[in-house]
Parts: C-alpha cells; structure tokens; sequence
C-alpha cells in the first residue's frame, strides 16, 4: 500500500464520500446522483463498464472504498460527454471518472494492467516532456507497454496503417529524433510542478 | 469584407508531419478564400486532450490551457481565440469557463502560471472554427466564395463528441446538430438525412488502449454511412477523422466487410468547392482517396 494510501485511509476512515468530495475532480456532485441510470444507457462502452457510473456514486457513497478505487470502470471513459449531456441532475460524470481514474492512479490502486491507465500516463509523460504531444514516441511507446514480444506482434499488426500515415506525411520518421517541441520547457515544467503542489495542498487543507 | 484575424490555436495533430497536418493545410487555404489571418499562440503547448486526466489531476490539465490562454492574451489579446482541433477546443473552453466561475481555482491557476512568468485573465472568447465560419460568415456569406459545387456527391456528416458535447456549437441540439449538413448543403453537396450515427462516438483515445471495442464503434459510423448512400464522410475533428479512415483494414479484416469509405474534413470540402487545388485542400493527405473530391478539383 502507497504512503500516500495509507495517509488518506487514517485521514478519512470510513467515510469515502468525504474522501472523493475532497479529492476527487468535481468529487461534491456524488451525493446528488439519483440513480436512474441514464449515463449507463448512454455510454458507448456502456457494457463494458464493471460498474456503471451509478453504480460507482452508489458505491462511494455506500464507502466501498477499495472496490471503486481497484475497479476497472472508470478507465473505460472515452470522454464522449454523452452521460454529461444527458443527465437529468446534471453531474459532470465524464470528469469524475476522469477525477476517480486519476485519484486511484495517484494512490497506487488502480489496476496495474489496465491498457488505458497505461496508456494515459504514457500520453501525459509523452507530452509535457516537450510540451507537445510526440505521436511517433508516443505510437511507440504504446506497442510496447505489454512488453517487448507483444510490442513486435503489436508493430506488425500496425505496419499497414503506420505505413499508411508516413506515406501520406501524416507521421514523421523526423519525430524520433526531437520532434516538436516548445521553446519554454523550463517554464512549462515549473508551472506544472506548482499546480501538482497547489492540488495536493488543497486536498490536505480541505475539512468540509 | 475587411480581414478577420483570430489568435490561433493549432494543436499537436496539426503540425507538419502529425496525424491531421491535411487538416491544416486545408484550413489555410480556407482561410485565404475567406480573408481570415489565423495569428499563431506563440509557443503554445499541448491542452492533454481528453487522455491527460490519468497523469494530470486538475489543476496541472488546466494550466496547460491557461498557459496557452495566457500566451495568447499576451500576443494577441484582443482577438478571439480560435481552434480547429476539438479537444484543443474543449480543453481551452473548459478551462476559461471554469476559471471565470470559481475564484479560488483562478488564484491558483495563476499562482501556478507565475512559476513560468505568467498571468491569465480567460476574458478572451474560446471558438472552435466551424463556429467562426458560421456566426462570422454565415451560410449565406460561406455560399457567396463556391466557384465549384460540388454536385453529385452524397456526405455523411459525423459530428462525433467533442465538438458538440458538453459545449456544443451554439444554437444547435446535443443530439441531431444540423451545422454540418447545412456546410454540405452550402458547399453544393447532398447531405445524408438521419445519418444514424452522427453524434455517435468513435472510441476518442481508446482507440490506442481499447482498439477492439473501438473497431466496433467505427464499424457501425461506417456502416450507417454506407446506409445512406454515402459517397464519404465529413467530420470536424482530428480524432474522428483518423479513427474513421485509417483502421478500415483492420477493421475489413476483423468482420469481412469491404468497406472503403473516404473521410474528409469539412475544409477539404470548402477548399475544393472554392476552387483550390486538391493538394491544397490536403487531398493528398487521405488514407482512403476522395475521388469525388479530386475529380471536381481537377477539373
């Protein structure tokens, strides 16, 4: 269990919904889902979801802490906005999944092989390292994140599209050596490292 | 009609060599018919898209777009800012409204900003461009620039997600948006009527980590497609539009379809019925060829 984990555990015992509310992006809409199951309905991963987004804020609010956070559910969010515009009570569920998938990757919960946790980090690494997303890097990266035997069976099985993209200038062998970039790094990784330190103060000073 | 000069967001997959460089190069030649000056961000940075939550939280994601915002305001802070990119777009849009709508998250946003030598106000309008081209232009005004009607040719217009939802382009509804049938309309081209799958998502990101339930959400855009007797697909966003076109192998391969549909932005159409030249609407940047488009730009 990360330090991390294990601090907020002791912090807010067995009232989870605290913890989201305090924690989690947009974590105060929980409480006021009415569960008819809308999102569920209009999610286009719908049936692939362990728990629907109702079922998630039920479970939160019934404190099955570990159960949400190890879930696999919220990491099948394509980011459609669909729940969002069709809520009746109008919670921001596409960013309390994002919210809940960040909160469980930060404390170490989240399944470790979940292909788009993996794939999210390597996005975020991918592009605040130079400040622009690097698609080839990127590309990459993802064929290989099971390991190097599957990378070669993933890279194969891609050539055709990847040929297809280079020949229409659409990606760049050039990307691998640098690629674009921005000219302030330096200024853009202080800002991050400063937001990173403001979010996990608030979270600390919060005591509603 | 006086230039109209926006402060412009470009985005990742717009750059040379990225996956919607045709995109851009459609955009341009766009604009010089309208007599738009797209002002470039100076060194703006990536928004995270709809996949930066996982590493992010939330104040690191939206500091990218207000270090963009704040860049823009800098250079050009009296103009509207403009995307093309839907995720840009949203990203930069959710970052103003929810900065103008909570104090506290502002003091942080720009107590983070100053790290780099910053500061943001988000008092600049966020658009995306279809929205420019039809409350700065109108259809009517759009119409006006066609020297080559793109006669015969049948368009499925796929909105997909992010340009309509949360947002959305104002006036029109979450669920049948009619902006893009009315750009097929106006270019001289047949829209598709109850294209099924317009507002439909086509796996976002999840294209990457999730390629199988993804295929499954493309295969049936594609398939409504070809139900009503589509010649192609037009789109307003980078990520549909890659998705749509370039796993159509697999895609064939997996469940025995055939299909071959092109997939096009709505600048290309713009472009070719303004009479530019295929390479300058980014024709050669297809994956799947727009025949139609290239014959009536050749001509």
């Amino acid at each position: 269990m990360s330090t991390m984990n294990q601090a907020k555990v002791e912090k807010y015992r067995n009232d989870f919904l605290k913890e989201v509310t305090a924690n989690v992006e947009e974590g105060e809409w929980v409480k006021m889902c009415m569960q008819c199951g809308v999102c569920a309905g209009s999610c286009p991963f719908g049936p692939y979801w362990e728990h629907p987004p109702q079922e998630i804020f039920m479970m939160i609010r019934a404190g099955k802490r570990e159960e949400v956070l190890t879930s696999t559910s919220m990491w099948m969010c394509t980011s459609c906005y669909n729940c969002i515009a069709r809520c009746p009570r109008e919670l921001p569920i596409t960013h309390i999944m994002h919210g809940l998938a960040h909160y469980a990757d930060r404390l170490g919960l989240a399944p470790k092989n979940q292909p788009t946790r993996k794939f999210a980090n390597l996005f975020w690494n991918n592009l605040t390292k130079k400040g622009r997303a690097n698609e080839l890097k990127l590309g990459i990266a993802l064929y290989f994140m099971n390991g190097f035997i599957e990378g070669i069976k993933t890279a194969l099985k891609m050539q055709k599209m990847g040929l297809n993209m280079f020949k229409t200038k659409r990606l760049s062998p050039m990307e691998l050596l640098g690629g674009h970039g921005i000219k302030d790094t330096g200024g853009l990784h202080a800002i991050l490292k400063k937001a990173r330190e403001i979010e996990l103060a608030n979270a600390e000073k919060f005591n509603g | 009609m006086s230039k109209k000069e926006y402060s412009f967001y470009p985005g990742c997959s717009s750059q040379k060599g990225a996956s919607a460089s045709n995109y851009q190069v459609s955009v341009d030649s766009m604009c010089d018919v309208l007599d738009i000056k797209l002002n470039e961000i100076p060194d703006w940075n990536c928004c995270s898209a709809s996949i930066g939550y996982a590493g992010g939280g939330v104040l690191p994601r939206l500091a990218l777009s207000a270090r963009n915002m704040a860049l823009s305001e800098q250079a050009h802070g009296d103009q509207d800012i403009v995307a093309t990119c839907a995720a840009c777009w949203l990203a930069t849009r959710e970052t103003k409204e929810r900065l103008l709508h909570d104090e506290a998250l502002m003091k942080d946003t720009n107590e983070a900003l100053a790290a780099g030598g910053l500061k943001v106000e988000a008092k600049q309008n966020v658009r995306h461009m279809v929205e420019v081209l039809i409350e700065d232009f109108g259809y009517d005004g759009l119409a006006k620039n066609v020297k080559k009607p793109l006669d015969g040719i049948k368009i499925a217009g796929y909105v997909g997600c992010q340009t309509n939802r949360p947002f959305g382009i104002a006036g029109e509804s979450f669920e049948n948006p009619k902006y893009l049938d009315k750009l097929i309309e106006t270019m001289g081209a047949e829209p598709v009527e109850n294209y099924d799958k317009k507002v439909s998502c086509c796996g976002g990101a999840l294209i990457f980590s999730e390629p199988e339930k993804s295929h499954a959400l493309i295969k049936d855009i594609i398939e409504a497609a070809y139900d009503g007797g589509a010649d192609m697909i037009v789109t307003p966003c980078p990520v549909c539009q890659l998705n749509v076109e370039a796993y159509q192998d697999q895609i064939n391969a997996k469940y025995k379809t055939k299909f071959n549909m092109p997939v096009v932005y709505y600048s290309q159409l713009m472009s070719v019925a303004y009479g530019k030249s295929g390479k300058e609407a980014g024709l050669d940047g297809q994956v799947i060829a727009a025949r139609k488009l290239e014959e009536i730009a050749g001509k």
